[in-house]
């Protein structure tokens, strides 16, 4: 049933190195070589194309991740790895609906990976915790907070961009904002 | 040192702006108070996590990005596997087909209860036994009254209750045994037969074969005498279509003569053991006899079918033989001996009647 999916995909290689070089063409070419099956496997398994977008983009993540943390042995291929990821998080998917009905209609072969999706599900849970914070923090907390810690740039550049007098009210600000953040952040558990 | 000036120290020392005596200080400051390495690894541990969840949203982006390259809706169609048209009828309708096939159900089976089919036997046919009760009762009640009292003083003394049922039978010897339908004279208590005359005698059943609506009763009464030798005799053989019929009965208190011809050699539901017969009768002919033009019998008449003009039924003569043959001998206390000679072969039709009518009974059922 399974049918022949087209592209050229870029070597298992290619695609470790690519992604700890933060190279965005092999991303690209990864996104787009293997992105079909899944959507394969979601349409036809009760799945929306959006389904398959989400479920595909969060399995790239657990890849991405993986790679990064260094601890990526290459057991399998990466093409069985997305495959199995997906899977795992779409059964988990129709589980928490009430929509699954017992019977998932494969296309590859697959390998288990409980342990990266459960992995994955704590992530997921910090990532929305600390988006749900940032966005109750409010401006212009928000925007010191992003540029300081995450974007990196130096205090001189914050207080000429919100008009502090001088760097140090700049820094009491970023510290009565990192304190809020992380009271907002903590008090959700 | 407070708060914030101990945050900016953790900060200074984490980002590396220390000089290297400020930040053998601080190791040495972190070494000795707990409290202060605490802190130090909750501050770096949630600046990993902003860092972290800036790389995570930065890297949702860039797939996204790239997701919108992508031609979405073609591949769908591309990758879709459609099942026969059939089947996704079934996926898209399933509960709606559900719904309608139960009201269909439902509304045949309310169909067939509403119109009896559910009631036993089929409500097509009519068995032709007749419920004598309500006008029985009013003519009976006035004969009790006038001639109670010349039937008591006159040796029997019997008491005649409205019958129940009545039906017809015949003579099958000249000694007393009488054919009639199985379904006249079932559940019954007693049974009186009432020749042409109107003499009335007890009979007993000796013998059933529902399978073929036939029962054989013998006149059990001390008045009774032995008839003289029976005009008609049983056909062996098969009848074939469109034979002149005739069949004389009690479908009312006196004896009925109705004519017809045999149109077909099954009866009811291709019932092989009967025969069906255009001819007019009515309840009360059950179980009279059946015969063709030279006077052999042919069958019994034992039913029709209430939707179809002019359908009776009758049971075949060779079904009434087999059953003869099938009765256990102990049974009879009297041997059946069957006639072998017609005598009314020659004689017209009116002429038969009045001989074969002295051997045909009113039978009378009675029962709680």
């Amino acid at each position: 049933m399974s049918k022949v999916l087209k592209g050229s995909a870029p070597t298992d290689s290619e695609v470790i190195l690519g992604i700890l070089n933060n190279s965005e063409v092999v991303l690209e070419r990864l996104y787009v070589a293997y992105f079909p099956m899944v959507m394969q496997l979601i349409i036809n398994n009760n799945g929306s194309a959006d389904d398959a977008k989400d479920i595909y983009q969060e399995a790239i993540i657990v890849l991405y991740n993986k790679i990064k943390s260094g601890d990526f042995e290459l057991s399998s291929k990466l093409k069985t790895f997305i495959y199995s990821v997906c899977r795992r998080l779409w059964l988990k998917r129709l589980n928490q609906m009430s929509r699954f009905d017992g019977d998932i209609k494969d296309f590859q072969d697959y390998l288990p990976v409980e342990d990266e999706v459960e992995k994955q599900t704590d992530r997921d849970l910090q990532y929305t915790k600390m988006e749900s914070a940032l966005a109750l923090l409010g401006e212009p907390c928000k925007t010191i907070i992003e540029d300081f810690y995450m974007h990196d740039r130096s205090m001189q550049d914050i207080c000429e961009r919100f008009g502090y007098t001088n760097a140090d009210n700049a820094k009491t600000q970023k510290y009565k904002c990192l304190q809020r953040l992380k009271k907002l952040f903590f008090q959700h558990n | 040192m407070n708060d914030r000036q101990l945050h900016d120290e953790i900060e200074r020392y984490l980002s590396g702006e220390m000089s290297r005596e400020e930040r053998a200080a601080f190791d040495a400051l972190r070494k000795d108070n707990a409290d202060i390495e605490r802190q130090v690894n909750e501050h770096r541990q949630f600046i990993g996590m902003l860092k972290q969840f800036n790389e995570r949203r930065e890297l949702e982006q860039r797939l996204n990005a790239i997701h919108n390259e992508i031609d979405v809706h073609s591949l769908k169609e591309e990758l879709t596997v459609h099942p026969s048209w059939i089947v996704q009828l079934w996926r898209n309708h399933h509960s709606k087909i559900s719904v309608a096939a139960s009201i269909a159900i439902f509304a045949m089976l309310a169909t067939l209860f509403f119109t009896g089919y559910f009631k036993g036997h089929d409500s097509n046919y009519t068995q032709l036994r007749m419920q004598m009760e309500s006008y029985k009762r009013s003519t009976e009640k006035l004969n009790n009254s006038t001639n109670a009292l010349i039937h008591d003083i006159k040796a029997s003394k019997r008491i005649i209750e409205p019958a129940k049922f009545g039906g017809t039978g015949f003579a099958l010897t000249a000694n007393g045994y009488i054919v009639t339908n199985y379904h006249v004279v079932k559940d019954a208590d007693s049974v009186y037969v009432q020749n042409e005359t109107g003499d009335s005698y007890h009979a007993r059943i000796v013998y059933t074969e529902p399978g073929y609506d036939v029962a054989l009763l013998r006149i059990d009464d001390s008045t009774f005498k032995a008839q003289n030798p029976l005009p008609y005799t049983l056909k062996r053989a098969q009848s074939d279509l469109g034979e002149d019929v005739y069949t004389i009965g009690y479908p009312r208190n006196d004896v009925v003569y109705g004519k017809g011809y045999l149109s077909s050699a099954t009866g009811f539901h291709d019932d092989t053991t009967a025969y069906q017969v255009s001819i007019p009768v009515n309840p009360g002919n059950s179980g009279g006899p059946l015969l063709d033009n030279k006077g052999n019998i042919i069958g019994i008449i034992s039913g029709k079918q209430s939707l179809m003009e002019g359908a009776a039924f009758a049971v075949k003569s060779e079904y009434l033989l087999k059953a003869i043959k099938n009765m256990p001998s102990d049974s009879v206390n009297k041997k059946i001996v069957l006639n072998s000679k017609n005598t009314l072969a020659s004689l017209s039709r009116a002429q038969q009647i009045k001989k074969v009518q002295n051997y045909v009974y009113q039978i009378k059922v009675y029962s709680k």
